[in-house]
């Protein structure tokens, strides 16, 4: 494995017929399928504003941006193919519990200003936290993350926008978009992961070149970028601890609370149970279609093949 | 009913514009070779980056081995002759 490290030690990447540790496998495998899962599971809470958009305009952008999250987790179910799994396998382990998505769509999208509150924080958070896997060791990744970072940053926008126009509307616009940026705050930070002292594999995937920046380092980074565009918004970010740090030269912020994160990671968030059961019944439900299109192939490949032999 | 987990795995293949070659960009699983264009187009073309796609059924592919790159690749290592800027050539002479 003396090649594999000194690959990784060069920054060069790895590509899927190298020779890799198996543990260094078997995490790309956890975390490429995680995020595939997390993007797929992501659809559903947008998903559930398509037929409310309130203009034509709002529910085209909508339908593309889930669409999109339909395609990320589809490039991402590939690189993880490249690891030697089947994604007929991880789809099975995402339906059994087995494996898991971001908590953060364990919680409910109840307004429509939560879909500009997703797409300015939450999407937010995601850039900040893929940037950096654009360079990640493993290419297939690496590569995988490069295309869904472009597309993401349309889906930041349009939430801002969203989030703007709200704020800039009635009053009670105004306190609709105010709302949503309360309630999503705290879950956006939350999507770092633990604290670093709280964080075991952190140090391993730092060494692999798996991971490049730590989880404190990458909310810090988020929550720097989020104070001035929460001013333009005329919004107010749940957290009175939050000042300008001179000092440090970052913000400074309130403690994060992290028995939430816990539990909701756990199984106990509002829509844990919801948005598992709605995937395995949209997976049970397209199986037909499924079960036709390979009749139809099959079909076709025997009719070709008879009239090869005549 | 053929009791195989998933459809059969195709790599992608884009020209992103007239005059570049086709580019390797990813993977897809599909029944067969038409529902596997039009599955290229929807997941690696929607912001409309290419105007000709190949899908290849991966079991199709022939690939060297990492394992033996050194001794496969060597042959070429050793010819620095091959190139351009292998030769002397006076500081004076120009278009060369």
């Amino acid at each position: 494995m003396d090649e594999f490290q000194t690959l990784v030690d060069a920054d060069e990447r790895i590509e899927p017929r190298d020779a890799m540790p198996e543990a260094y496998r078997r995490t790309l495998i956890r975390q490429i399928a995680q995020h595939a899962h997390s993007e797929i599971i992501g659809m559903q809470p947008e998903g559930n504003w398509i037929s409310r958009a309130p203009s034509l305009r709002r529910k085209a952008i909508l339908m593309a941006k889930v669409q999109d999250e339909a395609g990320h987790g589809l490039y991402l179910y590939g690189a993880a193919e490249t690891l030697g799994v089947d994604r007929a396998e991880l789809l099975d382990l995402l339906h059994e519990g087995k494996q898991r998505y971001s908590s953060i769509f364990n919680y409910p999208t109840l307004t429509w200003a939560d879909m500009g509150a997703i797409g300015w924080l939450v999407d937010g958070a995601a850039i900040v936290n893929q940037v950096p896997i654009c360079r990640c060791s493993y290419g297939p990744y690496a590569r995988a993350m490069v295309r869904i970072c472009k597309e993401e940053s349309f889906h930041q926008r349009q939430g801002f926008e969203i989030l703007h126009t709200l704020s800039r509307g009635t009053a009670a616009q105004h306190a609709m978009a105010q709302d949503a940026v309360d309630r999503w705050w705290w879950p956006s930070l939350m999507m770092f992961g633990p604290p670093d002292d709280q964080s075991p594999n952190s140090a391993q995937s730092m060494a692999w070149r798996i991971k490049r920046f730590s989880n404190d380092d990458l909310r810090q980074k988020f929550v720097d970028m989020t104070v001035p565009q929460a001013e333009v918004l005329g919004l107010t970010l749940p957290d009175p601890q939050i000042r300008w740090n001179a000092e440090r030269g970052h913000h400074d912020f309130g403690d994060i609370d992290w028995s939430e994160f816990f539990a909701v990671l756990n199984g106990n968030g509002p829509c844990n149970a919801v948005r598992l059961e709605r995937r395995r019944r949209a997976h049970e439900e397209g199986a037909w279609v499924r079960e036709a299109a390979t009749a139809y192939a099959d079909k076709h490949r025997r009719v070709s093949s008879t009239a090869g032999a005549a | 009913m053929s009791k195989r987990r998933d459809w059969p795995l195709w790599e992608v293949f884009i020209r992103s514009r007239r005059g570049l070659s086709h580019q390797h960009v990813g993977s897809l699983h599909a029944p067969d070779a038409a529902m596997a264009l039009r599955n290229a187009r929807d997941v690696y073309t929607r912001r409309s980056e290419g105007v000709s796609i190949w899908v290849v059924p991966a079991a199709a592919i022939v690939a060297s081995s990492p394992d033996e790159k050194d001794a496969f690749f060597d042959p070429a290592a050793d010819k620095a002759y091959r190139h351009p800027t292998f030769y002397d050539v006076p500081a004076e002479v120009q278009h060369l």
